[in-house]
């Protein structure tokens, strides 16, 4: 294995997200702290526990993953978009690295961004709410392997995207709506019964739902029924990265 | 010279059907210079794509010092390093970042010193924390160059180094292709300036429509087929060629005070003695004479012709 290859890649995107620290890092964290006086402080103040769970705490998880599988598709979108926008993926499919080796590269840093906000995030929280976290290793696990997940969609979206427009539509069209309908402020429960079953159709309830029971040992829907879903998840994306590198889709000619 | 690219049988198709490389043969030797020649869309960076793991191939195979460039990908791309055609740079990198990153993609340690060494040879050292952004294209060639030599390759691919570059640039360009040839890297480049090939290739080859028309010794090739003209002035016009110089082909020009003679240098006998000695016995004297020799353009543009 070229772990040489593999750091160098990393590497580079770490440090390209050293290089624009206010858009990496100040700009979701301030956005989460927004979210927090908004709904945590303003509106949570005036709504009932739910599950006697404070509101404010209640929003905890669901702006960190929130905020987590953005930055994990936008960073790895950018990551592999960048070199092709400008023309040096060249250097990567003539050095001697396994398709295998550039995805880990790609998708470590995206991981590790994302994961790293999502942590800066909860730490945060702790300024404006007081919070009790149940099942904290389980917490992280479950925040790395969804960070990883949405990284690996990323990777996807940015290898599929032949220019900047199709690059933002799914992350803004498709990714934010799932997100915020996907109970990050409300449980499923409190939605007309239509609407429960509809919702129930949304991935991100399922994420969303494990990463709340992980906090507080609730959620919307049973915990191995997020746990299997997550696994199905990153599955479908691992095989359709595996389906581009065989085919050489969008990346050899 | 040993033999360190193998190209057998390569067929390379498109998508849409279009086969840019038709059943392509070549061999490169160890330390040469080749330059591959021809028209846009003749398949010339196809085939470097091909070699160095950018584009897949459709059939055939190719062996870089022995090994397979599928199956032994790994050693074959430590061995090859690839300058494309168009400038493409991460604009916001260091030089020296960049350059170091290239380094690390092929699995090799950081190596400060010899890093240092390639970019005063390729005159970056005074610029090597400047951002690529702020570089002139020309000097961003060179970064381009320096990258490809990061991991102190074996092969060096050029594709149009020169393209776009001024005069002096790219006689700079061919010092260090020069150089590099007498450290032992063998190179290969493609181009569109004939005067490039003609000035550093040991070979060349000719691509037109995805096959190689040929590929020789530059020297042989000028050689064999070059045309030279002969011109001869005379003390008195002719109206016409006489019949008993029929034979030479002439070409009568300024109003017959001259006339024009068209030999081959490779064949062993030119003419010339014959031609003369036959002026000479119909009492035609001659003025002066003058030689013009068939340029590689020439050759190449009559090649592509036929």
């Amino acid at each position: 294995m070229n772990i040489r290859g593999i750091h160098a890649i990393y590497r580079y995107e770490m440090n390209r997200s050293f290089r624009t620290l206010i858009q990496s890092l100040v700009s979701p964290v301030l956005s989460t702290i927004l979210y927090f006086i908004v709904f945590g402080a303003a509106i949570g103040s005036r709504m009932d526990n739910i599950s006697n769970v404070s509101y404010g705490a209640f929003i905890v998880p669901g702006l960190i993953m929130l905020t987590v599988q953005m930055q994990s598709v936008n960073n790895a979108s950018f990551g592999i978009y960048f070199p092709k926008f400008i023309g040096t993926t060249y250097e990567l499919l003539s050095a001697p690295l396994s398709f295998v080796e550039i995805v880990i590269g790609y998708v470590g840093a995206a991981t590790t961004k994302a994961f790293s906000i999502g942590l800066i995030i909860l730490c945060t929280s702790y300024l404006f709410v007081d919070l009790d976290i149940k099942y904290p290793f389980f917490m992280l696990c479950f925040l790395l392997i969804t960070c990883m997940t949405f990284s690996l969609l990323g990777f996807i979206i940015g290898i599929v995207s032949d220019n900047f427009e199709q690059l933002n539509i799914v992350p803004m069209l498709i990714i934010t709506p799932l997100v915020f309908l996907g109970g990050s402020f409300y449980t499923i429960d409190m939605l007309p019964q239509f609407w429960q079953n509809f919702a129930l159709l949304n991935p991100i309830v399922y994420l969303i739902s494990g990463f709340r029971w992980s906090f507080f040992g609730v959620g919307d829907v049973p915990i191995f029924t997020s746990i299997i879903f997550m696994l199905i998840f990153t599955s479908i994306c691992i095989s359709i990265i595996w389906y581009i590198f065989k085919t050489g889709y969008k990346i050899k000619n | 010279m040993s033999e360190i690219i193998n190209v057998q049988n390569l067929v390379k198709k498109y998508d849409n059907n279009f086969t840019a490389v038709k059943n392509l043969n070549l061999k490169i030797r160890q330390g040469e210079i080749i330059a591959l020649l021809g028209p846009n869309g003749a398949g010339k960076t196809t085939l470097i794509s091909t070699i160095c793991g950018l584009s897949s191939i459709t059939s055939g195979l190719i062996k870089v010092k022995g090994l397979d460039v599928i199956k032994d990908y790994r050693k074959t791309r430590e061995l090859i390093g690839l300058v494309p055609q168009e400038l493409a740079l991460e604009p916001f990198e260091k030089v020296i970042n960049s350059v170091k990153f290239s380094r690390r993609l092929f699995g090799k340690k950081d190596d400060n010193e010899y890093i240092e060494k390639l970019l005063t040879k390729l005159q970056l050292y005074d610029k090597k924390n400047n951002i690529i952004k702020s570089l002139s294209g020309g000097m961003k060639r060179r970064v381009m160059i320096a990258k490809a030599l990061s991991h102190n390759p074996q092969i060096l691919f050029l594709d149009e180094p020169t393209a776009g570059v001024d005069v002096e640039l790219r006689k700079d360009m061919w010092s260090i292709i020069k150089e590099l040839k007498n450290e032992g890297v063998t190179i290969i480049l493609t181009t569109h300036y004939i005067e490039e090939a003609e000035m550093i290739a040991d070979r060349i080859g000719i691509i037109n429509h995805g096959e190689l028309l040929l590929i020789e010794e530059k020297k042989e090739l000028i050689k064999r087929m070059s045309v030279k003209t002969l011109k001869v002035k005379l003390k008195k016009t002719l109206n016409i060629i006489p019949i008993k110089l029929k034979k030479y082909n002439l070409k009568l020009i300024d109003e017959g005070k001259s006339f024009l003679y068209y030999y081959n240098t490779g064949k062993e006998r030119t003419g010339i003695t014959s031609l003369l000695s036959d002026m000479n016995k119909i009492g035609i004297n001659l003025f002066d004479i003058q030689t013009e020799e068939t340029s590689l353009e020439e050759i190449f543009v009559k090649i592509i012709k036929e």
